[in-house]
């Protein structure tokens, strides 16, 4: 079972390798030929104040929460529908009530505004 | 020896190849498909209708200086385009283009897991790139991006999920023959999933309408402003080969894959003459061309709007939907 896996990891070195090659294939032949005004960040041509990495909206901490909650529950459907056909009743009326577990959490933090962006 | 390392190998070169000469010609296809669409011709100048474009721009692109900011972290605003064009292509692996070997590189049992999880990992090279630029339009991008990527995933797995249902089993050659079976394409039996993991695969390519990370009006180049040369083109090579894998899994998964149209029909058999592996090219060179084609159709959304169709929109419909597959699941 696991020597399908072989070409993926193949694959892997590949493409690690193909993306290391051409870049050192390109950085021996573009031209280098740097200023201090060349490699300040790009800010519409004004001069950059201050360090870019600041404080930011805590609304993109909260959709990754969110997303790490639904993501987990999301993995765990996949090998209940590939049984599905043994289950059948049984594994629907379980599955409904993971849903709906699901979808009270999915309703309170909608009614708390988690996903409003405003 | 043989079976296990040269064949492989030799089907990985021809497969990256054949990736980065569509990728090319995908690029010069939407600026003609542009062009055409705003009354304009579109590339014309290098060789007969422009067609060399897409051998000159590579060449362009490699001889381009590379310049790495002075604040920038220098590793990490390497490694970041690498990340990003890495899951973009290994994703090909579990893609099959036929049901016997040549035709694919690994058959694994969990094959959409893997492409699910493979495709996520594109985020870290996103938000590493914007992150390690050290300047405020890319970091910006580069939230906006992986914010979104992240919703929108949420409501495309959800949605695989009930197709897996449909077809019992992760397996994508599996997912195929159960259309066969079936006598019918998944786009037909789940049409709302067919819908929604495409206006996904949409968000996830960060394409028109859901272009918000690269917004230039506002964003000057999205999370690769700072980046330049060989670097840039990784990201640009990433993206694209993106935009290939969304196609290809709704080929596979909603329009029979390999198959020629109405796979039951005796009176059809004469298009079984063109190889399977015709049938899937062309098929994912129709959803190429419907993301071009919707690139110049719609304009972009508001951020606030993208993320309230992710999640207000999107997953509750994924989640009715799933409910109703597993109820057809039982009484059927």
């Amino acid at each position: 079972m696991l020597e399908a896996y072989i070409p993926i990891f193949l694959f892997i070195l590949v493409a690690v390798g193909f993306a290391i090659f051409t870049l050192i294939v390109a950085g021996l032949v573009h031209p280098s030929r740097y200023n201090r005004v060349k490699l300040q960040p790009y800010e519409c041509g004004i001069e950059p104040l201050t360090d870019a990495r600041d404080r930011y909206s805590v609304r993109y901490y909260l959709v990754a929460m969110l997303f790490v909650i639904f993501d987990v529950e999301t993995v765990f459907m996949f090998p209940w529908a590939v049984v599905m056909d043994e289950l059948l009743l049984f594994g629907l009326i379980e599955m409904l009530i993971f849903l709906f577990i699901l979808i009270v959490g999915y309703a309170y933090a909608w009614r708390k505004g988690a996903l409003e962006w405003t | 020896m043989l079976d296990t390392f040269v064949i492989p190998l030799l089907q990985i070169a021809v497969l990256v190849n054949a990736l980065l000469v569509t990728v090319t010609f995908l690029v010069l296809m939407e600026r003609k498909v542009m062009g055409w669409a705003q009354a304009r011709l579109g590339p014309m100048r290098v060789g007969p209708y422009g067609i060399l474009q897409a051998i000159v721009d590579p060449i362009k692109l490699i001889l381009k200086e590379d310049i790495t900011p002075a604040n920038a972290d220098r590793f990490v605003f390497t490694l970041a385009p690498i990340m990003s064009l890495v899951p973009a292509l290994v994703v090909f692996s579990v893609i099959p283009f036929g049901p016997e070997q040549p035709y694919y590189i690994a058959d694994i049992n969990v094959g959409l897991l893997f492409i699910i999880s493979v495709t996520s990992i594109g985020v870290y090279g996103i938000i590493l790139g914007g992150w390690s630029s050290n300047s405020k339009y890319p970091l910006l991008a580069s939230l906006r991006a992986s914010a979104q990527l992240i919703s929108y995933e949420i409501a495309v797995v959800m949605t695989l999920v009930s197709v897996v249902l449909t077809a019992g089993t992760l397996n994508m050659i599996g997912i195929v023959e159960a259309q066969r079976e079936a006598g019918l394409w998944f786009a037909f039996v789940q049409p709302v999933a067919c819908v929604l993991v495409f206006i996904g695969g949409l968000a996830e390519t960060n394409r028109l309408p859901f272009d918000l990370p690269e917004a230039e009006t506002e964003l000057t180049g999205g999370f690769h402003t700072e980046y330049s040369g060989m670097r840039f083109s990784l990201f640009f090579l990433a993206e694209y080969a993106n935009i290939i894998v969304i196609s290809a899994i709704v080929a596979l998964m909603f329009f029979g894959g390999w198959m020629r149209p109405f796979p039951n029909v005796e009176a059809l058999a004469f298009l079984d003459l063109i190889p399977g592996w015709v049938w899937f090219c062309g098929k994912i060179f129709f959803f190429l061309y419907l993301f071009v084609w919707i690139r110049a159709t719609f304009p972009r959304y508001r951020y606030d709007q993208l993320m309230a169709i992710g999640w207000k929109v999107l997953i509750p419909i994924a989640i009715g939907n799933l409910v109703l597959t597993g109820i057809a699941k039982v009484v059927l």
